[in-house]
């Protein structure tokens, strides 16, 4: 039984006061029996120094001085690794209704946001009573490997190519559809810039439902919506189709769900009117530093000035900078990351030759991918990076950079049409 | 030279963030400046609004250079929607062009949407520019988050709400303004009867979230309070060629797409 809990510390309580108590008549046998007190042969009192003592929750050994735990503690071992736990998997099985939740899924993955608004969506069940079941719709290609974890009870997910990009009309098909099918109880949508808002008011005028948007408290009976620039709020039946703003419910975290995929037949496409021509290259130093997407940061272990922006460049990032590389003169002050600087949000944070003051890493917090080159592998800025490189920035950059220009390169060669590229 | 295509801003009166005085509203005058600078004077204003009210907000607009604006009568509290739609399939408007979200009423930001579904339009949301109008066919910059922008093309007639990122509008001459001439439109109003169940009060302000900390144990609880680094789930290289390492950081920014 003790076998299959190792981490279940048995305790003998009436072993350890036995033991705490030198009087009592069974002292001497629980002691020898564990093996704290040994008598040598002339009779005197043998300590072994090794045993005393016994291992922490962090992996340090412990010395009990003030004896406040028993005896009988110290032979055993506290295991430091903490053991995965597996969250009980909550089931909807036949589900009577839907509530479709539409995430964003900026860059593939679930943003906070999304997950919150699963979290509404099951404590909305919750407060129906019902068998349902919260379903999500990804659009385009998928990097999220927790919706599980994320309360996603059924997915659907429409990878196919008219999904990409920019495609509102596609997606309104595919959504209309859907609420065809399924009958959902509620569509709920992100309020957001990323697409939530646009699509969900899309869906709302095609099959006229009066939506309510930026709702912020939401039960199954009334929602409280802000209104006239955030500065009314709402109170109103709960509609069918809700825009939630962010912090609307809490996230799941303490089951797991089953992400069982749910088809969707063919449908009938609407032509499209919109014609999506991609992204356009924007000045990546254009961008406001506090929402760009993709930094490049130098720090005080830049030598070559040239070379980084030459970089920056190349890779097409936002240029930022530590305290060190402004003060020096380097970078004009407006560059700066970190407290007294510019709180970024960037997606990669590329940090060349930034240790990482305490200061900085409070402006990088809001980071997805922390990519560290530096020369000190104990700094702070390794610890915290997703990836780091450890030697010489200016070696590491110089073939980051031919890197990027190659693949430049390639991307021109595909486009130019073949004889251009001969006769060039 | 100027495209041949009738462009309606719609106006609303916004609200000043501070003061909550009536102003001109901030992406409204996005669309004015926007449709200024595609046909110039030939911009056509409307509002669909109540004509007893104060009508400097609405003079403001008419500063930015027009002489007059249209203005569709409606009493309080109405769906301006069908009047509104009704004007504009009359008047063969090309590109209508407003803000995303009003800054006053219920502002859902869903009167785009309504209206290209009743015109049966199609409809792009928060553009930053029209780039080109050809043969029927505008060039469309949407305006992405994080300062990206995305081009597109739509088929005239269109609804375009503009966002943030729009040119900033021109200033506005209170003298001119004062002397553009009012039309005012009666048109049918419709009550909008759902809005009379509304509990409507000033905003409260929305409690913050607390930081959780979901620890069994007190080494746990302590670890959490005093931690000063998430870190140790990164992967470190200190082996191998600078050629390598760079390899191994490109895979990675390719892999998050942030180059393409």
């Amino acid at each position: 039984m003790t076998d299959s809990f190792p981490q279940i510390l048995r305790r003998d309580p009436r072993a350890e006061w036995i033991a705490r108590n030198r009087l009592h008549p069974l002292h001497d046998s629980v002691m020898a029996a564990n093996g704290a007190e040994v008598r040598g042969p002339s009779g005197l009192l043998r300590k072994n120094p090794h045993v005393i003592g016994f291992i922490g929750p962090n992996g340090i050994k412990r010395i009990d001085r003030a004896n406040t735990s028993s005896g009988l503690m110290a032979g055993k071992k506290r295991s430091s690794t903490t053991q995965d736990v597996e969250l009980p998997l909550h089931q909807v099985i036949d589900p009577t209704g839907y509530i479709v939740v539409v995430p964003d899924m900026v860059g593939g993955r679930l943003t906070t946001h999304d997950k919150d608004i699963l979290g509404l969506g099951h404590s909305l069940i919750k407060e129906y009573a019902d068998n349902m079941a919260v379903v999500a719709v990804c659009f385009g290609e998928s990097k999220e490997t927790q919706f599980e974890l994320a309360g996603v009870d059924r997915l659907i997910h429409l990878s196919s190519a008219e999904y990409e990009g920019f495609s509102p009309e596609a997606r309104l098909a595919a959504l209309q559809h859907i609420h065809q099918i399924y009958q959902p109880k509620h569509w709920l949508f992100p309020d957001s810039i990323n697409g939530g808002t646009d699509l969900a008011s899309r869906l709302s005028a095609r099959i006229g439902e009066r939506a309510a948007a930026q709702a912020w408290q939401v039960s199954i009976a009334q929602t409280v919506c802000r209104g006239a620039s955030a500065s009314l709020d709402i109170k109103r039946e709960t509609p069918r189709i809700l825009m939630l703003l962010e912090e609307c419910g809490n996230a799941i975290n303490e089951t797991r769900h089953e992400v069982l995929p749910l088809t969707l037949d063919r449908f009938e496409m609407t032509d499209t009117r919109i014609e999506d021509n991609g992204l356009v290259d924007v000045d990546p130093n254009a961008v406001p530093l506090a929402e760009a997407e993709f930094i490049l940061s130098a720090g005080n272990g830049i030598h070559n000035w040239e070379q980084f922006h030459a970089c920056a460049k190349a890779l097409g990032a936002t240029e930022g900078a530590s305290r060190v590389a402004v003060d020096d003169g380097f970078m004009p002050r407006a560059r700066q990351v970190g407290a007294s600087g510019t709180w970024v949000t960037a997606q990669v944070y590329l940090a060349v030759g930034i240790s990482g003051a305490i200061q900085h890493m409070q402006g990088i917090g809001q980071c997805d991918k922390v990519i560290a080159i530096n020369t000190d592998a104990g700094c702070d800025m390794v610890k915290r990076a997703d990836l780091a490189v450890i030697g010489d920035s200016e070696e590491v950059l110089q073939a980051l950079m031919a890197l990027a220009n190659e693949r430049k390169g390639v991307l021109l060669d595909d486009a130019l049409p073949k004889e251009e590229n001969h006769v060039a | 030279m100027l495209p041949d295509v009738k462009v309606f801003s719609l106006l609303s009166i916004g609200r000043h963030p501070q003061s909550g005085r009536a102003r001109r509203a901030e992406q409204d005058a996005r669309a004015v400046e926007l449709g200024l600078t595609l046909v110039g004077r030939d911009l056509n204003l409307v509002h669909a609004g109540s004509a007893q009210q104060d009508d400097s907000v609405l003079r403001q607009y008419a500063g930015m250079g027009l002489p007059a604006l249209t203005l569709l009568e409606q009493e309080e509290n109405a769906d301006i929607l069908p009047s509104l739609a009704k004007f504009l399939q009359n008047n063969q408007a090309g590109i209508v062009l407003m803000g995303v979200r009003a800054e006053s009423g219920e502002s859902s930001g869903m009167l785009p949407y309504l209206l290209a579904e009743k015109l049966g339009w199609p409809i792009v949301s928060r553009i930053a520019d029209i780039v080109d109008i050809k043969e029927g066919v505008a060039d469309v910059l949407l305006a992405l988050p994080r300062g990206q922008r995305r081009a597109v093309q739509v088929a005239l007639p269109f609804i375009a709400t503009l966002d943030n990122a729009a040119s900033a509008p021109r200033q506005t001459a209170y003298g001119s303004g004062l002397r553009a001439k009012i039309e005012v439109v009666s048109s049918e109003s419709t009550v909008d009867d759902l809005t009379l169940n509304w509990q409507v009060s000033p905003a409260k302000p929305r409690p913050k979230r607390m930081k959780v900390v979901k620890a069994k144990t007190a080494a746990d609880r302590f670890k959490a309070a005093t931690a000063k680094l998430a870190g140790g789930g990164g992967q470190v290289l200190k082996e191998g060629t600078p050629a390598e390492k760079a390899q191994a950081i490109f895979d990675l920014l390719l892999e998050e797409k942030v180059i393409r």
